[in-house]
């Protein structure tokens, strides 16, 4: 096996609600090289946020668990870690950026206090380095008279401002893997291509890999290397970027980019809908999560749940059906 | 402007403040946040004319406005030849029968009190333009005609997904055959597979019943999509109106083309072949906007008049509207 920085097996992870229990990652696998940026995609409710919520043990737990699967990282298995552990490894090995900036910072503490912990924390900085750390740090992202906002609150930043605090922050004890997690769906387009370009220029400063989660097959287009797709719990498509949007194999991709209209399309055709609604995963599905909605679909898809399989150089695909000739591959 | 028959709404020098107060007692007005300061266009009969910009731009307040459901501090909305500004009280309201909205959240615009029957039913009573049967199989007709089961009529919204309750804003939007509709992000609260069932679906609806539609989004490409005419706006102004290809195709303020060449495209290959123009900074204060050209604190190519004095927003082309002083550049 090459070797990959994280290597994700089988992840299970449930809710137990008063309602049932809701299978919200159904055996995920995945693994990410060292500097890369994995895309993964999927619209709400499909564990894309919840897979990695798992890696990094920030599941509430209960009503979550995470019931199976193992995640190697400098190896160890994450799932396995102390609490001890874990929290050395979160933040400075592996951080984090949230989708809402309002909310991800603490309102009552100055943006500097709140920048110098994790530098205090995990790396042993005394208070007078880590507050130039900070200084620098924000910098780095693009924040002017960055000294001078240390000592100013989360309100006094606009929006696209605190994503950049919170990407100074996550990258503030210089971690091997970034986490964003739909990080600019709160955000207009112009500061969206903002904080997309400062991301793209610091992978390329410091190397780090990245996971870069969103309902947006735009944005991803435009900065993964690599994407995997989720539906239902599961990935059910796994390809190079360019192979993906060239040429999609899973029903639910070819409908997902079908149903996108381009701004640089010029032909005006009816929108391709994808009839009824994501599942709610109360039940394991037993065949194809997708076949409810699927235009494709065969008698076995109700049955079985196809195999997570090389279809291509690369190119994973977890379907029965061969969307080209429409028949059973 | 040109007058032609074709016209159903005229939007002349519409101007919205809000004032911004001080004191708890004696409140005395200190500032005004400029919502929408001077802004004209019209609406042809039966065209979909979509209105994009940023969050703050003052693309809602515009729709609001529009309905009267904000009054506007100046200017004149023209409806159908009657001026809604100086209507008000009985005469207003019949006006409102015309004129519908569908709003963004599909959670916090249905009551969850109600039942969906109730929900949809209720301008047809308020109207008093039914009786009670009528509105019955009103009701049952107008779920049909949004692609819902009529026997959902007894339920309650909390029942329905995302996609579901902005039918049934859509349904209740439609009880009154109204000729016109204001679209506030109808869209943007739903997941990417549903956004596709609710566009084409106001597009059926659309030609069954030649509406005229004023969609406003900040989804460029949706836009697009649906528009036929398309306006941008910037902090309180537009900026460009045009059809959707001039707009989309050949962008003459650098607004428009800073935008547009920052929305992605869902595909690697194009994506990577375009020109980006990455704009500094973020938009000013409405409360305390910039002199002259309100984009000039972030133009790549503003020069000192732009501060000095306002762009004329002029026909630059045949049907091609710029706010900017060096728009014919870019021609």
């Amino acid at each position: 096996m090459p070797d990959f920085l994280l290597d994700v097996q089988g992840l299970e992870t449930q809710f137990k609600t008063s309602d049932g229990v809701v299978h919200a990652v159904n055996g995920v696998s995945f693994s990410l090289p060292e500097g890369e940026t994995l895309g993964v995609v999927g619209e709400s409710g499909c564990g894309k946020s919840v897979t990695m919520l798992s890696l990094l043990r920030l599941i509430p737990t209960p009503p979550g668990e995470v019931t199976a699967g193992q995640a190697i990282f400098n190896n160890q298995d994450l799932l396995k870690l102390s609490n001890e552990e874990i929290r050395y490894v979160r933040g400075a090995q592996i951080s984090m950026i949230f989708q809402d900036p309002m909310t991800s910072l603490n309102p009552v503490l100055t943006i500097g206090l709140q920048m110098e912990e994790p530098l205090m924390l995990h790396l042993g900085m005394t208070k007078k380095q880590a507050r130039a750390r900070a200084a620098e740090l924000l910098g780095m992202v693009g924040i002017p008279s960055a000294e001078d906002r240390l000592g100013d609150y989360p309100h006094q930043f606009s929006g696209g401002m605190r994503q950049r605090v919170m990407i100074a922050m996550a990258l503030s004890c210089s971690p091997q893997i970034l986490i964003a997690d739909e990080p600019t769906t709160a955000l207009d387009v112009t500061i969206q291509a903002q904080i997309v370009d400062l991301v793209k220029r610091l992978r390329d400063e410091l190397g780090m890999a990245i996971i870069w989660i969103t309902h947006d097959l735009g944005v991803v287009a435009g900065i993964a290397q690599r994407v995997v797709v989720m539906y239902g719990g599961l990935i059910i498509e796994e390809a190079t970027v360019n192979d993906l949007y060239a040429k999609p194999q899973h029903p639910y991709t070819v409908s997902l980019l079908g149903s996108l209209p381009r701004v640089d399309d010029t032909k005006h055709e009816r929108l391709f809908s994808i009839d009824g609604l994501p599942p709610v995963l109360y039940d394991k599905p037993k065949g194809c999560p997708f076949a409810p909605r699927c235009k494709w679909v065969l008698e076995r898809c109700w049955q079985e749940n196809p195999a997570f399989e090389e279809v291509e150089a690369g190119h994973r695909v977890a379907c029965w059906v061969d969307v080209k000739t429409g028949r059973e591959r | 402007m040109t007058t032609d028959n074709n016209v159903l709404l005229r939007v002349e020098g519409l101007v919205k403040h809000f004032p911004i107060t001080q004191g708890i007692i004696f409140q005395k007005q200190v500032a005004a946040v400029h919502a929408v300061d001077n802004v004209s266009f019209e609406i042809r009969k039966g065209e979909t004319l979509g209105l994009v910009g940023e969050s703050g731009c003052g693309k809602s307040t515009t729709g609001r406005t529009i309905l009267q459901l904000y009054r506007p501090t100046s200017g004149s909305v023209t409806f159908d030849g009657v001026d809604l500004v100086a209507t008000r009280g009985e005469e207003l309201r019949k006006m409102r029968r015309k004129m519908q909205m569908i709003f963004q959240d599909p959670y916090a615009s249905l009551n969850p009190r109600m039942t969906v029957g109730e929900i949809v039913g209720e301008p047809l009573t308020v109207h008093k333009v039914a009786n009670k049967k009528e509105v019955n199989e009103r009701v049952e007709h107008l779920l049909e005609l949004v692609g819902m089961n009529p026997a959902f009529a007894n339920r309650y919204p909390h029942e329905f997904s995302g996609g579901q309750r902005q039918r049934i804003g859509v349904a209740r939007a439609l009880s009154l055959q109204p000729s016109f509709i204001v679209c506030d992000e109808p869209i943007s609260a739903l997941d990417v597979s549903i956004q596709a069932q609710v566009v084409n679906l106001l597009e059926d609806l659309q030609g069954q019943f030649n509406l005229t539609y004023l969609f406003v989004a900040h989804d460029l490409s949706m836009v697009r999509h649906i528009s036929d005419r398309v306006a941008v706006m910037y902090l309180g102004v537009i900026v460009e109106l045009a059809t959707r290809n001039d707009v989309y195709n050949k962008p003459l303020h650098p607004y428009t083309q800073a935008l547009l060449s920052a929305v992605p495209i869902p595909d690697p290959v194009a994506d990577a072949k375009r020109e980006r123009v990455i704009l500094k900074g973020d938009v000013p204060s409405p409360v305390n906007p910039p002199s002259g050209c309100r984009f000039r604190t972030r133009c790549p190519i503003a020069e000192s008049v732009c501060a000095e004095t306002r762009p004329e927003f002029r026909e630059i082309q045949p049907d091609h509207f710029v706010a900017c002083h060096f728009a014919e550049r870019f021609v």
